[in-house]
């Protein structure tokens, strides 16, 4: 429904911070409460701000379905792809073998209290940025959905 | 008495939780007021996990500036996350059921949805 | 009949909750071994800070796997749920 233009430049403001804060709750999700789901809910509440305050034929044409659906499967892929990575390159499924090893967020960790570093712990910023992508993806994708079903939004 | 009746109040509130949610779930006719029955049912669930693994006088099992070394149990809320992630998935679901169902019968009320063919 | 029957069986699942409730210790969980092991192996073998995370993503990756792939099917049932019908097909099936 479309509401009044306080709302709408309002929304069209907020929604970047929403984006940005669901990132690094994502990316610092091996040093602080926080990780995928959690980055990923906080992203898509960004999407369901611009969804609320405007009208489905309105939104539909910059935040396309087709664009979610492939960030969703994207996501879902690169876990994947991860965990095949560990298997192939000796090791189990989904091994951390870039933990304190040098190289790419491989920074070992001395045990106890110390202020965190980012360049730490191996495979799992990795698997935290594709499920983030992957639950933007499939949040936005459902609340799409939805609103598609409504009354007011067939053509 | 009294001392050991307030130290179990996470496990009393999870009791009142579970019992209202299972009225909800068997005294309602509508199809929302069920699944919102339902939802605050896996609300309490989780709230009974987080509550299990609770050490006395422990901090939240990060190590970036802790200031102590004694902390609560971590697999605990790990199963939380996943439970949480689970119960989004099946009220999305069971949501999108109820919009279809009102398309078609015009009502949510479930003692009039009872055609089952095939 | 009915809604005195439900109210009998609420009766009987509020006394058994509520002896589980005080019966229970709070603070004082029973058997700790595995999450010592995590507590004190986290920042060792999985390299992060966060205890919860290493648990969920590397200790025991399998279930996030899995959970993924929910979120995944839930979607689908969503999106099944709201296709576009052809012209002259409706929702029952005769």
């Amino acid at each position: 429904m479309n509401m009044t233009k306080i709302v709408r430049t309002t929304a069209d403001l907020f929604y970047p911070f929403c984006l940005v804060f669901g990132l690094y709750v994502v990316l610092h999700g091996h040093l602080t409460p926080g990780g995928g789901f959690q980055g990923g809910a906080v992203m898509a509440t960004g999407a369901a701000l611009l969804l609320v305050s405007r009208r489905y034929a309105d939104i539909i044409q910059s935040l396309r379905q087709n664009t979610m659906k492939l960030c969703e499967a994207v996501g879902l892929l690169m876990f994947i792809t991860a965990g095949l990575a560990g298997l192939f390159a000796g090791g189990a499924f989904l091994h951390n073998r870039l933990a304190g090893a040098g190289g790419l967020f491989g920074e070992p960790v001395a045990f106890g209290a110390n202020p965190g570093v980012l360049n730490t712990a191996g495979l799992i910023p990795l698997l935290n940025i594709a499920v983030g992508i992957e639950v933007l993806g499939g949040l936005t994708v459902i609340l799409l959905y939805m609103l598609s079903g409504l009354k007011e939004s067939e053509p | 008495m009294i001392t050991r009746l307030l130290l179990a109040m996470p496990f009393l509130t999870v009791a009142v939780l579970l019992l209202l949610a299972l009225g909800a779930l068997l005294f309602k006719r509508n199809l929302i007021k069920m699944l919102m029955g339902l939802s605050l049912m896996e609300s309490a669930v989780n709230l009974f996990l987080v509550a299990i693994g609770y050490r006395q006088d422990g901090i939240a099992p990060i190590f970036t500036n802790a200031p102590q070394t004694l902390m609560v149990l971590p697999t605990v809320q790990a199963l939380t996350l996943t439970a949480i992630v689970i119960g989004v998935a099946t009220s999305a679901m069971m949501l999108s059921f109820a919009m279809v169902i009102y398309k078609k019968y015009g009502t949510v009320d479930v003692r009039n949805i009872r055609k089952l063919n095939g | 009949m009915r809604t005195a029957l439900f109210t009998a069986i609420l009766l009987v699942l509020l006394a058994g909750f509520l002896q589980i409730a005080v019966g229970l210790p709070f603070g004082k969980p029973a058997r700790t071994d595995m999450d010592d092991y995590f507590l004190a192996h986290a920042q060792d073998q999985a390299a992060a800070n966060n205890v919860v995370t290493s648990v969920v993503f590397d200790f025991r990756g399998f279930d996030t796997l899995g959970e993924a792939t929910v979120l995944f099917t839930a979607v689908l049932g969503v999106g099944m749920m709201f296709r576009k019908l052809k012209p002259g097909e409706e929702y029952e099936h005769d």
